[in-house]
């Protein structure tokens, strides 16, 4: 799914990711780890696309519309409501069955009550619930997983644990993290950046 | 039809971050009937017409610029961009959608800017607002590519204007001579010609400005 050869990315002078090789087969989960700074975030976001390397190749094996991406920021409208968020990215991603799935996806991650409140309204723990339905609701077949833990309480994090669970093994997963024990079972790969 | 309904999605979207925020509009509405004003305390007695039409194109151009420095601003502070242009549209259709919300910002303060200008100058004609309306699209198209442009940049605020005024000179020059001129017709033209190369052409390399 996932292939690079000698894989850099600078910004300006600043040599971020360097010569890295990577191979991650489909249904792979690849846990990646390393300090911050370390070049986690942006190995990630050169999967998703969002970033162009700046040596080597890297080559990923799923369309836009298959790839589901976590950032940092839950990249959703602080002025909409969890609903609406979803919804716009419902209809651009063309996800059949909009609503239901929608739906389902707030109710599994506990935001159903608060489904008609602005995101700005909510906290950092239920922003990032929001974040993991935008990245889950197109079922991608490769899954960029950049920190899913930060911010979640322990309830959201159980969620994350049973829905990693029924992914592993189902899809391809990249998921970057500092805490490796929570996962390490699910992983058939790893890669320390240092 | 599927790309039509993503810009409609996307317009749409903008429509109501401006309805729920309020915070692009009000501050257009304010500042073009405040310039107005300002200018009509500026102009001597008796300067002629056409120095009236000169200052109300120079409202419009600095009005559009405030919108456009805003254009941005919610998808810039959650990156919600990335999430755009991680989406499986047209990656054009973010730069249609956020254009037609400019227009109908642009529209607003100009349903405004406009009988201001008939009470505080002179009487306005429909070839002024043929020409606002063509202006407005104009703006629209090359003021949103480089609002995209500038939005990743830290010097955001200084580099839209910088990009801005020079790329819109020829719309004022061809509102200033539908409102004033002897033929309109053609500076109409003229302004049409415009919104269609420049649209094309912001259309074209929006992708380019939003991934790397």
């Amino acid at each position: 799914m996932i292939a690079a050869r000698g894989l850099g990315r600078s910004f300006g002078a600043k040599h971020v990711l360097r010569d890295l090789d990577l191979d991650v087969a489909e249904r792979d989960l690849l846990l990646v780890t390393g300090p911050n700074g370390s070049g986690k975030s942006t190995l990630l976001a050169l999967c998703a696309g969002l970033l162009v390397p700046t040596q080597g190749e890297l080559e990923v094996k799923a369309d836009r519309s298959r790839i589901g991406y976590l950032a940092h920021e839950p990249l959703v409208y602080r002025e909409l409501t969890a609903l609406e968020n979803l919804d716009l990215y419902g209809r651009l991603y063309r996800v059949p069955e909009r609503r239901e799935r929608i739906g389902m996806l707030l109710e599994r991650y506990g935001l159903w009550e608060a489904r008609r409140d602005r995101v700005a309204a909510f906290s950092r723990g239920m922003q990032q619930r929001l974040a993991l339905c935008r990245a889950l609701l197109h079922e991608p077949d490769l899954l960029l997983l950049d920190e899913p833990f930060a911010g979640l309480d322990e309830e959201g994090a159980e969620l994350l644990d049973a829905e990693l669970g029924a992914l592993a093994g189902t899809r391809t997963l990249v998921l970057a993290t500092h805490d490796p024990a929570r996962v390490a079972s699910l992983a058939t790969g790893r890669l320390a950046l240092a | 039809m599927t790309y039509l309904a993503d810009v409609g999605t996307l317009a749409r979207k903008d429509l109501l971050l401006e309805l729920r925020a309020r915070d692009t509009v009000p501050a257009m509405l304010l500042f073009v009937v405040s310039t107005l004003v300002v200018f009509n305390f500026a102009l001597p007695a008796g300067a002629s017409a056409e120095a009236a039409y000169g200052l109300l194109w120079g409202a419009l151009v600095f009005t559009a610029i405030l919108g456009l420095t805003r254009a941005f601003a919610a998808e810039r502070e959650q990156r919600v961009l990335d999430g755009l242009v991680l989406a499986p549209c047209d990656r054009s259709a973010i730069w249609f959608g956020k254009g037609i919300a400019v227009v109908a910002f642009l529209a607003l303060a100009e349903v405004v800017a406009l009988p201001a200008f008939a009470l505080f100058f002179e009487p306005v004609s429909w070839e002024l607002v043929a020409a606002v309306a063509l202006a407005s699209v104009g703006f629209a198209a090359v003021g949103t590519l480089l609002a995209a442009m500038a939005a990743a940049s830290r010097a955001r605020e200084l580099l839209l204007p910088l990009l801005f005024l020079p790329l819109v000179i020829p719309i004022v020059v061809g509102g200033v001579g539908a409102s004033i001129g002897d033929d309109p017709g053609r500076y109409l033209g003229f302004l049409a010609l415009y919104d269609l190369i420049f649209a094309i052409l912001s259309w074209a390399s929006f992708e380019y400005v939003v991934t790397e």
